[in-house]
């Protein structure tokens, strides 16, 4: 591909060549200067620096071309780059996500292929050729009403149905009985902590940690002892995880895409999110279009002869936070709840961890 | 304005000029300068992106000790998206596109001698210099340029413990960026005081082209915005240098703690973008503005629905400071304001849908002249709707979860401001260079320019989105940490390699203006058949812009094509004929 566009290049470097030469291209002629004598004097070759007939002819014929080379962008972008997306959401709230996100894309797909086809169409069709009268036509009230009417109506339900997502997402204010975990973020590391059997976690603050309390929690908080630090995030399936959010130096944000979840993490204040997982890592691995994604990855794999890649839940750092930001991640594991308490209860408590 | 012609020196005439057509010309030569760096620094950071790794000489001669062997630093990296952000936002697309096109066109096309006040426009352009100068000294301290992302949220940008680039690097921006605010607070008080109080006789404000009436209202946006730019730099100047705690707290970093407590990120947040998201529309105006006057001018016809124009114009000023927050929904601020800030999000679709449709109405049975302006004015209402869709999507905060801060959002806003300005910056040079040099611009050239530009933009942006949409995150260094993203390689390469043809483009743009300069083909008064003012002036530009009485302006600015008339435009000087009614 490389050698293609080296080959690109040239051309188009000729043809930048070409023109300027074309452009610089003088020719001797005999003119008159200001003191009528005749002098000899280097004249630039004539172009007429506005459009000509043929100019509008041949454009317009151009525009229609890349509108039809822009409908086939579009095409390949939507067939075969499908493979690529994320699967479907793996959390009960991203459901509602990813429908709003098809109809909102139905939509503007329909307008953009609408709009640009009369754009380039209209451009191509209306090009300056015979002897073309163009039409005084300074306004219309029906028209302005009908397009100001119609963005209006469709948006009011984009914003209802938005509205009613974002507000079903971001309420936790009476989940039942949640796992409540903490995520805690540093240069360029994730950690988590589980609330243990009180279910309610410990204060923290930075200005406590020291050794191997390295996420500052407050021992002397009643609500700390049971409190469970963990390096990897395990999550039971179908129970609504409350995520809280610290961060101990700079910005970060907790990206977890296949949920369909993400919170910044701010230092100096407690940010949260909460989903239910839908599918265990299992699940998800034999899922269809998480299949068809991990084929496609492990093709690509095998060809460089690397290790064939085996899908994982990925909580990623999507907040600029210095040199390794591209590499600030940590594995998700989503398991059956009864797994999920077996792991959790073969983890020390931060009680033990510090003695 | 004086009428008596006094001696003008070499410097009076070309460094400390007070003539608006002068300031003009170093605005778009100063911006241009610029662009040539922003964009040499993207197709460094593209090369990074697509071929990670690999070993370049051509980044081991760019970037000295920032890189090892032919790869750049992963903080290096970040230092360029940074900085490439802040020179194509501010030094390009505002002030290389506003400062260009208001300075030039306001006095000309409403009928004044010059501006309000030469001498406050000239410190406004020599502000804008001092501050260019110093972004570009930035580049060079040892520890490298700023590096916290063109939006500098704290602490990263707080603290060099947690990036080099916060420290000196950090302070030279902020410094320039004041002085970039005080040089745009000038342009702009002097925009307004123009167009309100120096219309010549007849020209009411119903009767502005567009482009006076984008160029004013976003002279006003700036006045409204900036100034809030400027407060969130010098509290982080405090809290940088004399420790206080306005965005900052509870910071555990280089094994201590340090002492800063109480103050809150997201406070600098709300601040940067309650001009951030002005900005957008700072930038994008004027182009829709220059894009009106071309399309309507080279279609022959009138720009349909002037009035609806106007209104939308003014509805997108007022909405555009009301909905700073879509760039917060998850900072942490509480989901109710989140729901405020999409409603008013989304309602910007409106005006923006109403603008789009009288576009595409004005090309309708039009004669539509091709030059090269007239192209770029096409591409941008293309580029102006494809990223204008994809704001549905973000603006709506159910949807901007798990697209924030993802490649989906680099592709919206390069197609819907960046692109957008950019060709609305390109018809402007390509229309109104005769009125600049007295000269033409090369056309053949210009379509070259043209055409590969249009094709590399969306082979760049376009496919971008559905990166995005696979949850590749902006800012990465290199993808190859995730095995996850291995399938996304290959659309790199490809965006990488448009991205090098778009900016091999620009070379031939940049021939084409230079030596059409010197050596273009003479001006004409009127080239292109135009009715605004600019164009009864001579056409080697003299100081007062009019040798005689200012013209009174009779009719509104787009009597194209009009019935009764010989020809297909009537100037705004002449008067109604009797029993004709005016537009």
């Amino acid at each position: 591909m490389l050698a293609l566009f080296y080959i690109f290049i040239a051309v188009a470097f000729s043809i930048g060549i070409w023109q300027v030469n074309k452009l610089l291209r003088f020719t001797k002629k005999t003119i008159t200067d200001e003191n009528n004598q005749e002098v000899i004097a280097f004249v630039q070759s004539e172009e007429n620096p506005l459009a000509t007939e043929k100019n509008n002819d041949l454009n317009g014929k151009f525009l229609l071309a890349f509108l039809i080379a822009f409908y086939a962008l579009m095409a390949y972008c939507l067939i075969f780059l499908n493979d690529i997306m994320l699967p479907e959401s793996a959390s009960v709230e991203g459901e509602n996500d990813d429908n709003l996100f098809l109809i909102s894309f139905v939509l503007i797909g329909i307008v953009q292929f609408a709009t640009q086809a009369m754009l380039f169409f209209f451009s191509y069709k209306y090009r300056g050729v015979g002897d073309r009268k163009a039409l005084f036509y300074a306004d219309s009230h029906k028209l302005e009403l009908i397009w100001t009417t119609i963005p209006t109506i469709v948006l009011t339900g984009l914003i209802g149905y938005g509205l009613y997502t974002w507000n079903t997402v971001m309420d936790l204010s009476d989940v039942d009985n949640p796992i409540i975990v903490e995520l805690y973020a540093k240069q360029f590391i994730w950690e988590a902590r589980y609330a243990g059997a009180d279910n309610t976690l410990g204060r923290g603050n930075v200005r406590n940690i020291e050794g191997i309390n390295t996420i500052g929690i407050d021992m002397t908080d009643e609500n700390s002892a049971d409190d469970i630090p963990v390096r990897e995030l395990h999550l039971p399936k179908g129970r609504k995880v409350v995520f809280k959010f610290r961060s101990q130096d700079v910005l970060h944000s907790a990206y977890m895409p296949h949920f369909r979840a993400q919170m910044n993490c701010v230092p100096g204040m407690v940010t949260e999110f909460g989903f239910t997982p839908k599918f265990t890592t299992e699940e998800m691995r034999r899922q269809e279009e998480t299949v068809r994604k991990v084929a496609g990855i492990n093709k690509i794999r095998k060809a460089k002869g690397e290790d064939p890649y085996i899908f994982d839940y990925l909580l990623l750092c999507n907040k600029i936070c210095g040199a390794s930001h591209y590499n600030m991640q940590m594995k998700i594991v989503v398991e059956e709840e009864a797994a999920f308490y077996s792991w959790l209860k073969k983890q020390p408590t931060i009680t033990e961890v510090v003695q | 304005m004086s009428e008596h012609h006094h001696k003008e020196t070499f410097v009076t005439k070309y460094i400390f000029s007070q003539d608006h057509k002068m300031i003009s010309k170093q605005f778009l030569i100063t911006g241009i300068i610029m662009g040539v760096i922003g964009v040499l620094m993207s197709l460094l950071f593209r090369l990074q992106l697509a071929w990670p790794d690999h070993s370049f000489t051509i980044i081991e001669a760019f970037l000295g000790s920032h890189q090892t062997d032919g790869v750049m630093d992963p903080d290096m990296y970040l230092a360029l998206v940074t900085i490439h952000g802040t020179i194509m936002v501010f030094f390009v697309l505002t002030a290389g596109l506003s400062g260009t096109f208001s300075n030039l066109l306001i006095p000309l096309q409403i009928g004044a001698r010059d501006m309000a006040s030469g001498f406050m426009n000239m410190i406004s352009y020599w502000l804008f210099f001092i501050s260019s100068v110093i972004m570009i000294v930035s580049l060079f301290v040892e520890a490298g340029p700023a590096s916290a992302g063109w939006t500098i949220y704290p602490p990263l940008s707080a603290l060099p413990q947690a990036i080099p680039g916060s420290g000196m690097g950090m302070t030279l921006w902020l410094v320039s960026m004041a002085i970039f605010v005080a040089s745009s607070l000038i342009g702009s008080l002097n925009y307004i005081v123009t167009v309100l109080n120096l219309r010549t006789k007849g020209m009411k404000m119903t009767r502005l082209p567009l482009t006076m009436w984008t160029f004013f209202i976003t002279a006003i946006i700036g006045v409204v915005s900036f100034p809030v730019l400027l407060s969130a730099a010098l509290l982080l100047i405090f809290d940088r240098s004399f420790g206080t705690s306005f965005f900052l707290s509870d910071i555990f970093i280089s094994g201590e703690v340090l002492h800063y407590q109480g103050g809150s990120p997201v406070l600098f947040e709300h601040l940067f973008w309650f001009l951030g998201h002005p900005e957008v529309y700072i930038v994008l105006l004027p182009a829709l503005g220059i894009t009106s006057e071309v399309i309507a001018t080279n279609s022959r016809k009138p720009i349909f629905g002037y009035r609806a124009m106007i209104g939308s114009i003014m509805a997108i000023a007022f909405l555009s400071t009301i909905v700073w927050g879509h760039h917060m929904f998850i900072s942490g601020m509480n989901p109710f304001l989140g729901s405020v800030f999409t409603f008013t999000t989304l309602l910007i679709a409106i005006p923006s849908a109403v603008k789009v449709f009288n576009y595409i109405t004005t090309l309708w049975k039009g004669n539509l002249q091709m030059n090269p302006a007239m192209l770029f004015s096409i591409g941008l209402v293309s580029t102006f709707i494809s990223g204008g869709l994809t704001g549905i999507v973000l603006g709506d905060s159910a949807l901007d979860i798990n697209v924030h801060d993802t490649y989906f959002v680099v592709a919206h806003f390069h197609l819907v401001m960046g692109i957008s300005a950019i060709y609305g910056l390109f018809a402007g040079v390509y229309h109104w260079f005769p009125k600049m040099y007295g000269r033409m611009m090369n056309k053949t050239l210009g379509y070259w320019h043209f055409w590969i530009t249009a094709i590399a933009a969306y082979g760049v942006f376009f496919p971008m989105h559905f990166i995005g949409l696979a949850g590749l995150p902006r800012r990465y260094y290199t993808n190859t940490a995730f095995p996850l993203f291995n399938d996304l390689a290959d659309v790199n390469v490809v965006m990488t390699l448009f991205a090098l043809l778009g900016g091999v483009a620009q070379l031939i743009f940049l021939v084409n203006f230079f030596m059409s300069i010197t050596r273009g083909k003479k001006a004409t008064q009127n080239p292109w058949k135009s009715t605004t003012l600019e164009w009864t002036t001579p056409v080697d530009g003299i100081h007062g812009n009019w040798p005689g009485k200012i013209p009174t302006v009779e009719r509104w600015p787009y009597d194209y094509s009009k019935p009764g008339h010989d020809e297909d435009f009537v100037m705004q000087t002449v008067p109604l004929k009797e029993g004709e009614e005016e537009s």
